[in-house]
């Protein structure tokens, strides 16, 4: 369906992926099938109640059994031992727990089956306290709290943003729409567990093992860690085994990472922590929900004149990266689309449930939720066609919205064709049967959260043609490790299989700031691009002198230095590498490159350019529902995505139908049920994930944009592709049966219950 | 309680004392090392564990190792030829974007092997139904569905 662009040789070919035959043949290494001599198996006791005060623990039971090296309690943890961005969350608590899922016991055995047997032997005395289960009802004054010692649940961390006059746009604008909107617990279900392996060396410098998307800054935290420990100046080195699948969840650092270090210290030897997959589901972190006030109007003519978003999201018991998610959605809320006036404002609400973490994009995909079914309920009041309604008010390169984001490379219109061609929207559908749209917006250069945004890139060549390339970036599965090796094969002229690329280990890898808000290919490609022009240029200065002739005038292509035109003048690339190297005053070829872009950090006024650059796409779905029963069925459905330029087709058309089905898991099935604070359906039995007896038929036009700061042309790609799912399916439910539901996930119960309420 | 059980395994005859109350996955990946079976969820739920039990694919996870007495087992070590070429499934695996994470992929082909195995014809509802039970987390299944597609030109099957 695609035409990809074909005036490269590497890039923009569909190679296999470069550790795909591995995997096939079942010799990649996950953090489960590490195994070393000595090696003690860790195991975490959590907690029996949502909130409670611990009153006494006894562990001298398990501390008997045989085979048993070590039991920890809160006690035994360094005061400064903390966890998350706002540090309020110790890897085992002592005096209170706030949620099921708080550890307050670790064993280390000689096998996991008697550390899960010492786990039943600690004996704890809790005094149950009175829960709170619900954000908003927790910011009521009277409110049990979370947190006795800061007097409130609502965290000291608001988001409040005003661009332009929203009360002045509202009094002019022609019609205004308001509702509410929920979205709930998700979760990321790797099929790869969480888990680590610490071990310390006789110096005790650490390496730890560890499933991670942010090595470098999880180095940080080990290194903070380890300071709490009284372990001053020490080493630590993090080693990436192959991943089991990320999407977010590995870009904090967790309880079992700080209780593998505590127990490999206490017993000076390999300790191993991986969750099974009730543990998984129960002390890893979800999305962030939500519930979203979302108020939006226009002018007679359609374009949209404010929009006014108030958002209450339940923290949990502590605070991890999904209080933060606000910094994410305030992009598609002040920029997808045109729209002047703009007002957010968020509140991150202790409760005793799980706390969120991030997840494949970052509070986009609950935003985008709220105002694309918004905007649906808009055009119609106004009297729009809804795909004109859209591109009245779509974003266009060159604009500045009221964030500060400079828009460049933009393929929205284009993607909102392609949606309509392939779904026609002209509503000749069928009884039960209805189209629905939605677009999106999301950063796709960077992301500028921390200091740096930037990525580091070693690369060296062998006196043979072959390259090592040592990046910061992390491959989770999604590609970066091809995505490298393409772009530097392409500028030096090589096989994407002569690129052997290096991602795993801080001890040899530069920095990067983490596998996230679809960075990688963006920033890590461009920090490799860099790193490959270095060399490259290295190559021309020898050939020059070689050939005599100008470096500009040297190509290398095929494995070939040359000059074109001139058969004489060409030299395989393997010995023009000897020839610099063996030789009096010799050289070996080799560059390094650190790319920062060149974004902005939003700093206090939560203004500035966040990224380089911005994916847009549109998602069309034709659903048929089932008025009986309530159920959905997706007939067909289009993502249509502007990806500036496909660095490799096929990987690239797998994080697109990857996106979707987790997307239409949000829209549909998927859900944590959580009861008073406890998770409920811990099991893939009960979490309903999209099975292949569910796939849906995707078609994934790709909509090449050519972004002049890309390498070769490329935005990220790795969220998007489940932002805009939720609202295109509400849509469609709507076009079928004319009923709108606002709480995700659309089970049939809630579609039938809406079906019941509007036929009477 | 210990039981000495003899089966082929990849080819190969093996003899092993093995606790009773092993899994089959236990066997495999704990004792005899082949960490190419993987455990995603231990429950028989993901289909991660998919092993060829008598040309049935199984859950290993399951499958209590006293009962592989007298099998035929095949895991995904014993796909690829000993000359290191790729069986078609795992070739088109890894040609047509079957793979991204690849903790599902030994499962998922093992899955595609025993369905390919007893039906070389089988078509996209016939590979839906047989992969139902493995779950995978990334690719939205499509290229899986298209790599399996793929292996049946090529003959991904036993004869």
């Amino acid at each position: 369906m695609n035409n990809y662009n074909s005036e490269f040789s590497v890039v923009g070919k569909p190679i296999p992926k470069l550790d795909a035959a591995q995997k096939a043949m079942g010799r990649a290494e996950y953090i489960q099938d590490i195994k070393m001599p000595g090696m003690l198996y860790g195991k975490i006791l959590y907690s029996r109640y949502a909130h409670a005060r611990i009153i006494k623990i006894d562990t001298s039971k398990a501390k008997a059994l045989a085979g048993v090296h070590a039991v920890l309690t809160g006690e035994d943890v360094p005061g400064k031992m903390k966890m998350g961005f706002i540090k309020d969350n110790p890897p085992i608590k002592k005096g209170t727990v706030s949620s099921f899922r708080d550890e307050v016991a670790a064993v280390a055995a000689i096998s996991p089956e008697i550390a899960k047997k010492a786990l039943d032997l600690i004996e704890i005395e809790y005094e149950e306290l009175k829960g709170i289960f619900d954000p908003e009802k927790a910011m009521e004054k009277d409110s049990p709290l979370v947190h006795e010692h800061l007097k409130s649940n609502v965290l000291k961390m608001p988001w409040n943003i005003h661009y332009g006059d929203v009360e002045k746009a509202e009094k002019e604008s022609a019609f205004v729409v308001e509702d509410r909107f929920t979205t709930t617990w998700v979760t990321h279900c790797c099929m790869g567990t969480s888990g680590a392996v610490a071990l310390f060396d006789a110096s005790e410098n650490l390496t730890i093992y560890t499933n991670t998307q942010i090595p470098s800054l999880a180095h940080k935290d080990f290194l903070e860690a380890l300071k709490s420990m009284g372990l001053e100046n020490k080493r630590v080195r993090v080693i990436k085994p192959v991943i089991g699948g990320g999407f977010g969840s590995k870009l904090d650092t967790y309880a079992y990472e700080h209780i593998a270090i505590l127990l490999a210290y206490k017993c000076r030897k390999p300790v191993k922590i991986v969750f099974d997959r009730v543990e998984e589901f129960k002390a890893t972190s979800t999305r962030q929900p939500t519930v979203i006030y979302i108020k939006q109007g226009c002018d007679k003519n359609g374009k949209l004149t404010f929009r006014d978003m108030r958002m209450v999201l339940d923290n949990g018991g502590h605070t991890s990266w999904g209080a933060t998610t606000p910094s994410v959605m305030l992009m598609p809320i002040s920029s997808l689309y045109r729209v002047e006036n703009v007002k957010y404002n968020a509140k991150c609400v202790y409760t005793n449930n799980t706390y969120s973490q991030a997840m494949r994009g970052y509070g986009n995909p609950q935003a985008t939720f709220a105002i694309e079914s918004s905007m649906d309920i808009l055009a119609k009041k106004a009297g729009f066609d809804r795909i004109e309604f859209r591109k009245i008010n779509k974003n266009q390169s060159g604009d500045e919205t009221p964030q500060g984001l400079k828009i460049t490379s933009c393929g929205l219109e284009e993607c909102i064709d392609a949606v309509k061609e392939e779904l026609k929207f002209d509503g000749k559908n069928e009884k039960s049967v209805g189209t629905g749209i939605a677009s999106l917006i999301h950063v796709g250069g960077g992301a500028r959260i921390y200091g740096s945004d930037g990525c580091g890139a070693i690369l060296k060549m062998d006196d043979y043609g072959k390259v090592d390339i040592f990046t910061g970036g992390t491959d989770m599965g999604q590609g970066l490790d091809n995505i490298t090796a393409q772009i530097v094969a392409e500028e030096l002229g090589l096989l994407a299989e002569d690129i052997n690329v290096v991602h795993s280990d801080t001890d040899i890898c530069p920095w990067d700031v983490g596998a996230h808000a679809s960075r990688s290919t963006f920033v890590a490609g461009n920090a490799a691009l860099g790193a490959a022009k270095k060399v490259k240029k290295k190559i021309q200065a020898f050939a020059s002198k070689l050939f005599d002739v100008p470096a500009q005038e040297i190509e290398l292509k095929n494995k070939l230095v040359f000059v074109p035109g001139d058969e004489e003048k060409s030299m395989p690339i393997g010995k023009l590498l000897r020839k610099a190297h063996f030789r009096p005053g010799g050289t070996m070829l080799m560059a390094e490159h650190f790319y920062d872009p060149d974004n902005q950090n939003m700093g206090k006024e939560l203004k500035g350019n966040m990224s380089m650059t911005y994916s847009f796409g549109a998602h069309g779905a034709k659903v048929k529902v089932d008025e009986e029963t309530g159920k959905v069925e997706v007939l067909e459905y289009v993502a249509a995505h502007d990806v500036g330029r496909a660095i490799n087709p096929m990987l690239l058309e797998g994080q697109v139908y990857g996106g979707v089905v987790m997307g239409l898991g949000y829209a549909l099935t998927e859900e944590v049920t959580v009861k008073d604070g406890e998770i409920m359906n811990a099991n893939f039995r009960d979490y309903k994930l999209f099975t292949a007896k569910d796939a849906v038929k995707i078609k994934a036009p790709v909509i090449e944009t050519d972004d002049k700061d890309g390498p070769f042309g490329a935005k990220g790609i790795g969220e998007p592709g489940c932002v805009p799912t939720a609202p295109a399916i509400a849509n469609a439910i709507y076009d079928a049966v004319g009923v709108r539901i606002k709480d995700l996930p659309i089970t049939p119960e809630k579609v039938l219950a809406a079906l019941k309420e509007k036929n009477g | 309680m210990i039981t000495n059980i003899s089966f082929l395994l990849n080819g190969d005859e093996i003899s092993y004392d093995v606790k009773d109350h092993w899994t089959l996955l236990h066997l495999l990946r704990e004792e005899m090392g082949l960490i190419g079976t993987k455990e995603g969820c231990g429950n028989g739920e993901c289909g991660a564990c998919t092993v060829i039990v008598d040309k049935l694919a199984v859950n290993s996870c399951l499958y209590l190792a006293v009962e592989a007495d007298k099998k035929t087992i095949e895991t995904i070590e014993g796909l690829a030829s000993t000359e290191g070429s790729l069986h078609p499934l795992q070739q088109s695996f890894v040609d047509n974007g079957g793979i991204q994470c690849g903790f599902c992929s030994p499962g998922m082909i093992m899955s595609s092997k025993a369905l390919l195995d007893e039906n070389p014809d089988a078509d996209r509802e016939e590979i839906k139904h047989a992969l139902a039970g493995n779950i995978c987390r990334c690719t939205g299944y499509i290229q899986i569905f298209e790599s399996v597609e793929a292996a049946k030109e090529m003959g991904g099957h036993d004869e």
